[in-house]
């Protein structure tokens, strides 16, 4: 509204001053919502110098001695931390390819539906495990595959002349499993943002296509999917950016928090919680969960600059 | 086009065979929460129970008390949680929204990077547990990480500044309305949508919350309901496997798999039945939330 000219430094800061009086009202109501930022995420922003100490609780957090990074050296001497890191990449890599195609064909499909009612019905059932809470998931899977009354082993397997199996001891399955219920809880969600952008697409395409004697498939080949994929690189950099975190409920209730499972159900997430309740070693965890937070951080920054310098309309800032 | 008949019907197939992959695992614990214990513990879980039976439902009876306090409490954190939540995130969402708001650029990263870097697990503990002492209270399943996020005021901020005009917000202040009275007057009842999206967000993350009651309540009093279904999942897992004679026992008498599965089935059902009435919200707010902010 006012044109604001080129004034000295000292007139520009008074303008300033003046303005902050005239919406004092809009600065009080941000204020209880900043308070609890300031709680929730910038003050543990803070507490990461607890991985360069070796906390004392007699001395207090502030108070404790300073061992530099004597924390991450004890971290990275153990096997965990190469098959936490390993598993946390691996899980989620494999989610985001797979996640992403099988959302993006149904979301595909959805759209093909010409029964308004059958289409909604269906988005409905997708989208329901997504309600529902890890630990109910638990349950779920637990009826699936216990080992003397779950369903795989009492009706599927026997279906196919198999023997029992004892999921819950064996290792080499739970990738799949995990991947399974990854797919089966997430996937809903993200078609129905993929079929949000489908919609959004003008119809005149595909009118020209179809005068130009574009069958269905080519239509979906030349149009569809180039149409949509500024949704996927956004959420695809979402997913990068948080490839170093894993849902915890996932790879902790899931495999009912099995000792002899961990070694491919501990990821990142798992280890610092386990660190931190289970053994009480409050320095290495924190250590773990820095190594996380950082690398993170990075791995977000550097994938939005990717997609920036390609496309800067795709990037997330 | 003849074809075109046979294209719906495969298109159908795979994906009602796709949401029937969906539903499933839900038919199947229901199903099972209705079976003799017996029955399950000779043919295992199954669609379609061969003997009913409400064996589990009535031992649950017998603990009615806890998982009615377990209930009270999820049903009380989450109106709470949800209203508080709802009202900082506007609140904050509103100014990050008016575009002459001094040092709104400032504001905006401060929210903003919050979604890029945290501190981790630990220092988070820390915090709520050392300097605000939430351990074993109320509090500890209704403010940790659940109230308000950077992404739902960053999500509000968007819907503020591109469906309220900035004009009627202008001739408000002209008319004499003070900035609070515009806000709750003119913006609020205008943004009953995005209200509703993240208010729907808020509900579904209380009700479904278990981690806070993991690492901050170790008193019985103040398990939720997830959580109780947490502790029990654990529990009779621990009964079953214990060798001990006294506990085999007891756990002989118990009908702990169709238990276990009724307790589940309390505790989606609420969920499952509130679906079709918020599902038109549910959608809408997914797609919202799908535009960049």
């Amino acid at each position: 509204m006012q044109a604001q000219p080129k004034q000295a430094t000292a007139t520009g800061l008074r303008f300033k001053l003046k303005e902050l009086k005239k919406y004092r009202a809009l600065m009080l109501m941000a204020i209880p919502g900043m308070l609890y930022l300031l709680i929730n995420n910038y003050l543990p922003m803070f507490g990461v110098v607890i991985a360069f100490k070796d906390v004392n609780f007699a001395k207090g957090i502030w108070g404790s001695d300073w061992i530099g990074f004597k924390n991450f050296e004890y971290l990275f001497k153990t096997s965990d931390a190469f098959i936490i890191t390993r598993n946390t990449i691996l899980y989620n890599l494999v989610f985001i390819i797979l996640g992403t195609s099988i959302s993006i064909s149904l979301a595909i499909l959805l759209n093909e539906i010409k029964n308004r009612f059958l289409s909604r019905f269906n988005q409905s059932l997708i989208l329901l495990p997504h309600l529902i809470s890890m630990v109910i998931v638990g349950y779920l899977v637990l009826a699936f595959l216990d080992g003397n009354s779950g369903f795989m082993n009492k009706t599927i397997l026997p279906m196919f002349g198999l023997s029992e199996v004892s999921w819950y001891s064996e290792t080499k399955y739970w990738p799949y499993i995990l991947t399974i219920v990854h797919i089966w809880k997430g996937v809903g969600y993200s078609c129905v943002i993929y079929l949000a952008s489908i919609i959004g697409i003008d119809s005149e395409y595909y009118e020209a296509a179809t005068i130009d004697g574009a069958n269905r498939w080519q239509q979906i080949w030349n149009i569809t999917i180039p149409l949509i994929i500024p949704v996927i690189t956004i959420l695809t950099l979402l997913s990068i950016g948080r490839i170093f975190y894993s849902d915890f409920g996932l790879f902790y209730q899931v495999p009912l928090n099995t000792g002899v499972l961990m070694p491919v159900t501990n990821t990142i997430d798992t280890y610092v919680y386990r660190a931190l309740i289970n053994l009480g070693d409050i320095g290495m965890s924190s250590a773990a969960g820095m190594y996380q937070a950082v690398v993170g951080f990075v791995l977000i920054i550097v994938a939005n600059y990717v997609v920036k310098k390609r496309n800067s309309d795709n990037a997330l800032f | 086009m003849p074809s075109n008949k046979l294209y719906q019907w495969i298109i159908n197939l795979v994906m009602l065979a796709f949401s029937a992959f969906c539903i499933f695992p839900f038919l199947v614990l229901i199903s099972a929460s209705f079976t003799d214990d017996m029955e399950i513990t000779r043919n295992g879980y199954s669609f379609i129970p061969k003997d009913i039976s409400f064996a589990a439902y009535g031992y649950l009876l017998n603990d009615a008390a806890n998982i009615a306090r377990a209930y009270g409490i999820t049903i009380l954190i989450t109106l709470i949680g949800t209203v508080a939540g709802l009202i900082l995130i506007a609140l904050l969402a509103y100014p990050l929204s008016r575009k002459e708001m001094p040092f709104r650029n400032v504001l905006a990263f401060y929210v903003f990077f919050t979604m890029l870097f945290n501190g981790g697990l630990v220092p988070t503990y820390l915090v709520y547990t050392n300097m605000f002492d939430v351990k074993n209270t109320i509090w500890a399943l209704i403010i940790p990480g659940l109230l308000l996020n950077g992404f739902y005021v960053i999500l509000m901020r968007t819907f503020f500044s591109t469906s309220i005009p900035g004009a009627i917000i202008e001739s408000a202040y002209i008319d004499g309305a003070k900035e609070l009275r515009i806000f709750t007057s003119i913006v609020l009842p205008l943004s009953t949508p995005v209200l509703a999206t993240i208010g729907l967000f808020l509900t579904i993350g209380y009700w479904n919350d278990w981690f806070n009651g993991l690492i901050y309540v170790t008193d019985k009093q103040y398990y939720s309901l997830q959580n109780l279904l947490n502790r029990i999942l654990l529990d009779v897992q621990f009964l079953q496997n214990s060798q001990d004679g006294i506990s085999s026992e007891l756990a002989a008498n118990i009908p702990l798999k169709s238990m276990r599965m009724a307790m589940a089935a309390i505790g989606a059902i609420p969920i499952i039945a509130a679906y079709p009435f918020f599902q038109k919200y549910f959608i809408k707010g997914i797609t919202v939330g799908a535009v960049k902010g």
